[in-house]
C-alpha cells in the first residue's frame, strides 16, 4: 500500500502519498498549482511551466516533480504569480486566439486562465503567425492557429493498437503537431471526441458536430479554473 | 522516391537490425545513399522500423541537415555566424548566388548547386566556411566561390574541387585530407603536452574503481563544456547508480558558436579522449562508450574509426584492456545532424535513441536514468583529456595550475577580429586583457565570453579573469572590432541563432526568442521606444525557468549589451523622429467615444 508522508505546502503541513506527482498530490489537499500541458493519466512533459513552483527554493514544473518525504513547496509567491501571467499572455500572443468564435470558448483552458490571472490582453509583441488549418481527417480538424503545443495530444491519444497518431513536427516557434494518416485512419468517434477533449484549447476539433454546449453551462461560465480546487 | 531506393532503406536498417532507436544512423546512411528524406522515404522507413509515420517524421524535421527534397548534386552550406560574417560571408554569399544562379534555400535550375546557410560550423579562425557535401571548404573568397561553382558545373568531383591543399597535422592524414588548419598557437600542460597512449590507463587499471575516482575529486576537475559540474561526482554517482549496463558518453557537440576546440581536439588527441572515456569506465563499470559528435566533423569518421581500431589493436579498447580480466568496454561513434540543443546532455542521450533532441526533465539525472534510461556519464571532450593527465602527473600537479575554485587549464577558440585566431591553451585564471595581447587584438570594442550564452564584455571589464568563478567559458572568446555594429553584426545574429536552435518544448524559450528578435530588428530600424529597452531585460526572469541552458541563456545577447552597452541601445530610438508615434496611448484614442457614452461616470 502506498505510504503517507509529510510535505509543507506554503507553510502548512499535509500529508501525501510518497511518489505521487505534485499537482495531484497539491489538489488532494486542496491546493490548486495551474497547469496548462498536464492532463491526469498521461505522463507529464513540464512544456508550458505555469505549473512552476519552488521545491525546497529551487523552481521545478510542478507535473513532472514526484512527492518526498519533508519537502518543502511553496505554490504561490508574487514572482510566480508574475511568471504565470507572463505564460498565458506569451500564449496569446504566440498564436491566433480569438475567442468570440473559438468552439472552446467557456470550455478553454488557456482563456480560463487568462480571466484567473485578469489578463484581458497581452502585452507581449503579437506575432500573428500564418498557420495552417488542417481538414483532410474524415473525423478531426486541426486549427494549428490555436495550438499551444502542450503535446497533450501527442502524449494522451493512441489507436486501437496503441500506436501513436500525434507527433511533433520541426523546432522552435516552427513547431506543429501532425496527424498521422495511417494510425489515425480508421478511429472511432469515441476517440475522435477524446482527442478533442484532451486538447486544452480550440486546436482539435470533431468534424460534424460543435457548439452543442449552450453559453451558460460550459465548464468555466459560473465559477473561475481552479476553483474546483480551491475556492 | 524510385523503386531502387526501397532496397537502400531495407539494407540499411538491416544494417542497424531494425532498431528503431538507431533511428539518427539510419536515417543519416540512407540520406547518404539517396540524397534526401522525402516524405515517401520516410513512410518506407516508418514501414521497416514498424512505427508510425509521424514518429519517424518528428526526428527528421528535428535536423537542420536532414533534407526533405534533392538539395543538388553539391550541397553548399554555408556559415552565417558571426564570425564568418566579420570576414566577408556576405560577400562571399552573393558570390555563390550570382554564380549559381539561385538564392540561398534553392537549388539552381540544373540541379547541380544547392544553397542553404547554416549556423557556426566549428570553423570560426578560418572563416568563411562552408561544408560542400560534408567537406570543409575553408577561408573562402568571393573568388573561391566562384571558381567552386564553376568546377562543380564542369562535373569535376568534390575531391577534384577539393585540391590538395591539406591542412597541418593530421588535417593531411590520409583518412583526413581536410583543407582544415588547428591554428594551435599556444600548446599549454593539459590537451596539447606530450602524451604516449596507455600511460594513464596503465596506471589507472592498478588502481580500484574508487580510488581513480578519488584521484579525479582530489583534483577537483570539473566539467568543460561551460556548465563545471564536478567530474569526479558525476563518476561518483554513475558508479553508485544501480544497474549491470552503464554509459560513457562523450560530448562532442560543441555548437556555441565560435568554439572549435573539440574538432582540433579530436584531429590531435582522439586517443587522449578515448583513453579518457576508457578511465572514466573503469571507474564507473560501464562497458559501452558513445561518442556524439556533431554532423559539422563528419569528414573525421573514418580517422576517429581507424583511431579507434588501432587502440582496440594495442588492448587499450575491447576485452581485457591492459590485459585486466573483466575490464571490456568499446566505443562506437554517433553522429548528429544539425541541433545545437543536443549539447545539452540528455537532449544528446535523446538524440542518440534517435528521437527529437528535446532535453530531458531532471530528476532523474542522466548518471541515474541516461541512455536507454541506464546510468550515464556525459563528459565534455576537454573535461575526459584533463582527466587523463590528472592521472598522469597526480592531483596536486593538476591542482597548483589555475585559480582558487578552477584549478588545470582551459582549451581557448579565439576568433573574430585579431591578427592571430585560432587554439590557445591556458591556466584558468588569465585575464581577457592578456588573452587580447596573446592573440594580437589591439583596437577591441567588445569580446563575447562563452559564445552566445555567455557574456558580452567592454573594455572596462577586460582585466576579469577566465575562470568558473568570474568570466566562465566553455572556449568561445570572439573579439569584436570597433567598426562592427554591436546592434545589428552580433546580437541580432545571436538572437536569430536561438530562435532557430530552441527545440520548442518550453513555452518562455519557444516565444520569447522570437518576440525578443521582433522588438530587437525594431529598435535597430530606428522604431523601437525607451519602453522596448526597459523591457527587454525583463523578460529574463521568464527565461529562467526553462528547462535547458539554452532556454535560460538565450536572452544573453540582448540583456549582457543592454547592460554593458545601454548607449548603443539609447541612440538608436525613434524620439528625434517627429513622425514617429512612440507608443500607442489607448486613453486619447477612445476619449471621443468615453465621453459619447458617458463612460466612467456611473
Amino acid at each position: 500500500m502506498a505510504s503517507f508522508v509529510r510535505i509543507t505546502l506554503d507553510d502548512r503541513v499535509y500529508l501525501a502519498e510518497e511518489g505521487a506527482q505534485l499537482v495531484a498530490a497539491a489538489k488532494e489537499c486542496g491546493v490548486y498549482i495551474p497547469t496548462l500541458c498536464n492532463y491526469p493519466g498521461i505522463p507529464p512533459k513540464g512544456a508550458c511551466r505555469i505549473c512552476t513552483v519552488l521545491v525546497n527554493g529551487i523552481p521545478h514544473t510542478a507535473c513532472t516533480t514526484k512527492v518526498v518525504e519533508d519537502m518543502n513547496v511553496v505554490t504561490t509567491t508574487p514572482e510566480l504569480e508574475a511568471f504565470r501571467t507572463s505564460i498565458v499572455e506569451i500564449l496569446l500572443a504566440e498564436g491566433n486566439h480569438f475567442c468570440p468564435i473559438c468552439e472552446r470558448s467557456g470550455n478553454c483552458e488557456l482563456q480560463a486562465l487568462a480571466y484567473r490571472y485578469r489578463v484581458p490582453v497581452s502585452s507581449f509583441p503579437y506575432l500573428f503567425p500564418t498557420r495552417d488549418v488542417e481538414a483532410w481527417h474524415p473525423k478531426l480538424i486541426k486549427d494549428h492557429n490555436r495550438c499551444i503545443q502542450c503535446k497533450r495530444c501527442i502524449r494522451g491519444i493512441h489507436n486501437a493498437k496503441g500506436q501513436a497518431i500525434f507527433a511533433f513536427g520541426k523546432r522552435g516557434d516552427k513547431v506543429v503537431i501532425n496527424i498521422d494518416r495511417e494510425t489515425s485512419r480508421d478511429i472511432s468517434d469515441e476517440l475522435a471526441q477524446q482527442a478533442m477533449d484532451i486538447c486544452p484549447v480550440g486546436a482539435i476539433l470533431r468534424k460534424g458536430k460543435g457548439f452543442d454546449t449552450p453559453i451558460g453551462r460550459r465548464t468555466y461560465d459560473h465559477a473561475p479554473i481552479g476553483s474546483e480546487v480551491a475556492p | 522516391m524510385t523503386a531502387s531506393a526501397h532496397p537502400t532503406i531495407q539494407s540499411v536498417i538491416a544494417r542497424y537490425a531494425g532498431d528503431a532507436t538507431r533511428l539518427m544512423d539510419i536515417l543519416i546512411d540512407i540520406q547518404e545513399a539517396l540524397g534526401c528524406l522525402t516524405h515517401e522515404t520516410t513512410a518506407a522507413i516508418a514501414k521497416e522500423l514498424k512505427v508510425p509515420q509521424v514518429t519517424v517524421e518528428q526526428t527528421v524535421s528535428f535536423y537542420h541537415f536532414f533534407a526533405r527534397e534533392p538539395r543538388g548534386a553539391f550541397v553548399v552550406y554555408l556559415n552565417n555566424s558571426v564570425v564568418a560574417q566579420f570576414h566577408g560571408g556576405e560577400e562571399v554569399a552573393t558570390a555563390f548566388e550570382a554564380a549559381a544562379g539561385c538564392r540561398f534555400g534553392e537549388v539552381s535550375a540544373d540541379g547541380v548547386v544547392g544553397l542553404f546557410h547554416t549556423a557556426c560550423i566549428g570553423m570560426s579562425d578560418q572563416e568563411p566556411a562552408a561544408l560542400i557535401n560534408g567537406q570543409v571548404f575553408p577561408s573562402l573568397t568571393p573568388d573561391k566561390a566562384r571558381a567552386l561553382v564553376a568546377g562543380m558545373r564542369a562535373g569535376r568531383t568534390l575531391e577534384d574541387l577539393k585540391g590538395r591543399d591539406y591542412g597541418d597535422g593530421q588535417n593531411a592524414h590520409p583518412l583526413v585530407r581536410a583543407l582544415v588548419h588547428n591554428h594551435i598557437r599556444r600548446r599549454g600542460l593539459t590537451v596539447f603536452a606530450d602524451y604516449h597512449p596507455g600511460e594513464a590507463l596503465a596506471k589507472v587499471t592498478g588502481l580500484s574503481s574508487g580510488e581513480v575516482i578519488a584521484e579525479i575529486k582530489l583534483a577537483s576537475v570539473r566539467g568543460r563544456g561551460g556548465a563545471g559540474f564536478p567530474t569526479g561526482m558525476k563518476w561518483e554517482f554513475a558508479r553508485r547508480a544501480a544497474g549491470e549496463t552503464k554509459y560513457i558518453f562523450c560530448n562532442a557537440d560543441e555548437g556555441e558558436p565560435g568554439t572549435f576546440k573539440d574538432r582540433v581536439i579530436l584531429t590531435e588527441r582522439p586517443q587522449m579522449v578515448f583513453e579518457g572515456m576508457a578511465m572514466a569506465a573503469y571507474a564507473v563499470g560501464a562497458q559501452q562508450g558513445i561518442l556524439y559528435v556533431r554532423n559539422e566533423y563528419h569528414y573525421l569518421r573514418d580517422y576517429l574509426e581507424d583511431v579507434l581500431a588501432e587502440m582496440r589493436a594495442q588492448h587499450l579498447l575491447g576485452e581485457a584492456i591492459c590485459g585486466v580480466a573483466g575490464f571490456t568496454f568499446d566505443i562506437s561513434i554517433q553522429y548528429g545532424a544539425g541541433a545545437y540543443v543536443c549539447g545539452e546532455e540528455s537532449a544528446l542521450i535523446e538524440s542518440a535513441e534517435g528521437k527529437r533532441g528535446e532535453p530531458r526533465d531532471r530528476p532523474p539525472f542522466p548518471v541515474e536514468k541516461g541512455y536507454l534510461q541506464k546510468p550515464t556519464v556525459v563528459n565534455n571532450v576537454e573535461t575526459l583529456c584533463s582527466a587523463v593527465q590528472v592521472m598522469l602527473k597526480g592531483p596536486h600537479w593538476y591542482n597548483r595550475l589555475g585559480t582558487e575554485q578552477s584549478k588545470g587549464t582551459k582549451v581557448l577558440c579565439v576568433s573574430g577580429d585579431c591578427e592571430r585566431p585560432g587554439i590557445y591553451e591556458v591556466e584558468w585564471g588569465f585575464s581577457v586583457n592578456d588573452i587580447l595581447a596573446l592573440a594580437g587584438a589591439t583596437a577591441v570594442q567588445a569580446v563575447q565570453v562563452g559564445g552566445p550564452s555567455g557574456a558580452c564584455i567592454g573594455p572596462e571589464e577586460f582585466e576579469r579573469v577566465l575562470a568558473y568563478e568570474d568570466l566562465a567559458t566553455g572556449g568561445s572568446f570572439i573579439v569584436i572590432g570597433p567598426q562592427r555594429d554591436l546592434l545589428k553584426d552580433v546580437v541580432l545574429n545571436f538572437t536569430r541563432f536561438f530562435r532557430a536552435e530552441s527545440c520548442g518544448s518550453c513555452v518562455p524559450c519557444r516565444a520569447l526568442t522570437g518576440m525578443a528578435q521582433v522588438v530587437l530588428e525594431r529598435i535597430i530600424d530606428g522604431k523601437g521606444t525607451a519602453e522596448d529597452v526597459e523591457r527587454l531585460p525583463s523578460w529574463q526572469a521568464i527565461m529562467r525557468y526553462n528547462r535547458c541552458g539554452l532556454g535560460q541563456t538565450a536572452l544573453n545577447p540582448i540583456t549582457s549589451t543592454i547592460n554593458n552597452f545601454r548607449s548603443l541601445y539609447d541612440g538608436r530610438l525613434a524620439r528625434g523622429n517627429p513622425r514617429f508615434v512612440p507608443s500607442f496611448d489607448l486613453a486619447a484614442a477612445v476619449q471621443d467615444y468615453e465621453a459619447a457614452v458617458g463612460a466612467g461616470k456611473d
